[in-house]
C-alpha cells in the first residue's frame, strides 16, 4: 500500500479518541474494557505504520515485535479483568461502574 | 496510488465506524461483534502494510480468543442490557466534546509532522514475514519473549486465584 503514512495515523488517532469516548460515556464495564481494548489496538496499528514508513531498515521490524508483545500483555490483561469483573458480579449483582463506588467488599 | 487510496479509505470508515457503532450501541453482544469487525479491518490494514504476520496473531489472538472471552462473561454474567439514565446528565456530551478534541489535536499533529508525510518505499515480501520476525524475536528479544510467558501463567493464576476466593467467601 502506498499512501502517506500520515493517513493511518491519523486513522490510530481516531480510534484511539473513540476509545476514550466509549471509556468516558459508558457505564457498563465490560464495554468500558471493550473500549480499552480497541485504544491498545490503535496504539498497535501506529507501531505498525512507524514500521512500514521505516521499512527497508532491518530495525523496523522492532515495531512489529512490541505489537507481538503489546497484543500478549493485552490477552493477559483481559483474563485478569474479566476476572474481577466476574468478582464484582459476584458480590454487587451488577457491572454497573457506578454501583461499585462505594468501596465496601 | 488511487486504488490504494479508496481501499484505505473503505477500509479506515467500516473500522470507525464499527468502532462508533461499538460505543452506540445498547447491548453489550452487539458491541462485541461490532469491535471483532474493527478487529478484522485492522487485521486487513496489517496485512496492507506488510505485516502478514501481526495481522494473522491479531485475528487468532484478538478478534479470535480475546472476544471470545468477552462473549463468554457477557453471556455468563446476563448482563447484555445497560440501564440508560441516571448517572451524571451532562457527562456524555463533555464526554464527546473532549473527545473530539483529542481526536482533533491528534489529526493536526499527525497531519503536520513532515517526518510520516512522504510516500512508503516499496518492499519486498520478506519484511514482517513470521521468518524474520522469528528471526528478530528469538535472537534479540529472547528474555522478553521468556518473560511475556511468565506474565501469561501470572495472569492464568491471577484469574483463578480471584475468582475462587470470591467464591468462597459466598459460601
Amino acid at each position: 500500500m502506498n499512501i502517506p503514512p500520515a493517513y493511518v495515523l491519523t486513522l490510530s488517532g481516531i480510534l484511539f479518541a473513540l476509545g476514550v469516548i466509549g471509556v468516558l460515556i459508558r457505564r457498563n464495564a465490560i464495554v468500558i474494557f471493550m473500549s480499552i481494548e480497541l485504544m491498545l489496538n490503535s496504539a498497535n496499528l501506529a507501531l505498525i505504520a512507524f514500521a512500514r514508513t521505516f521499512a527497508p531498515a532491518q530495525e523496523a521490524l522492532r515495531g512489529h515485535v512490541f505489537v507481538f508483545f503489546v497484543i500478549a500483555v493485552a490477552a493477559s490483561e483481559v483474563a485478569v479483568g474479566l476476572a474481577l469483573i466476574v468478582a464484582i458480579f459476584r458480590s454487587k449483582e451488577s457491572i454497573d461502574v457506578d454501583e461499585v463506588s462505594s468501596l465496601r467488599g | 496510488m488511487t486504488i490504494d487510496l479508496v481501499l484505505f479509505f473503505g477500509l479506515a470508515l467500516i473500522s470507525v465506524v464499527a468502532a462508533i457503532a461499538m460505543i452506540a450501541s445498547r447491548s453489550a453482544v452487539y458491541s462485541a461483534l461490532f469491535l471483532v469487525l474493527n478487529f478484522l479491518t485492522v487485521a486487513t490494514l496489517y496485512l496492507l502494510l506488510n505485516a502478514a504476520f501481526i495481522a494473522v496473531v491479531q485475528i487468532t489472538v484478538y478478534a479470535g480468543a480475546i472476544m471470545v472471552l468477552f462473549l463468554f462473561v457477557i453471556m455468563l454474567l446476563g448482563t447484555e442490557r445497560e440501564s440508560i439514565g441516571g448517572g451524571i446528565r451532562w457527562q456524555m456530551p463533555l464526554a464527546i466534546v473532549l473527545g473530539l478534541a483529542l481526536a482533533g489535536e491528534l489529526a493536526y499533529v499527525l497531519l503536520r509532522t513532515d517526518i510520516v508525510q512522504g510516500p512508503m518505499a516499496d518492499l519486498s515480501t520478506e519484511f514482517g514475514s513470521p521468518a524474520s520476525i522469528g528471526r528478530v524475536l528469538f535472537s534479540e528479544y529472547l528474555v522478553p519473549f521468556e518473560v511475556t510467558s511468565i506474565l501469561l501463567l501470572v495472569a492464568m493464576i491471577g484469574a483463578i486465584v480471584i475468582t475462587r476466593k470470591q467464591r468462597r467467601e459466598g459460601k
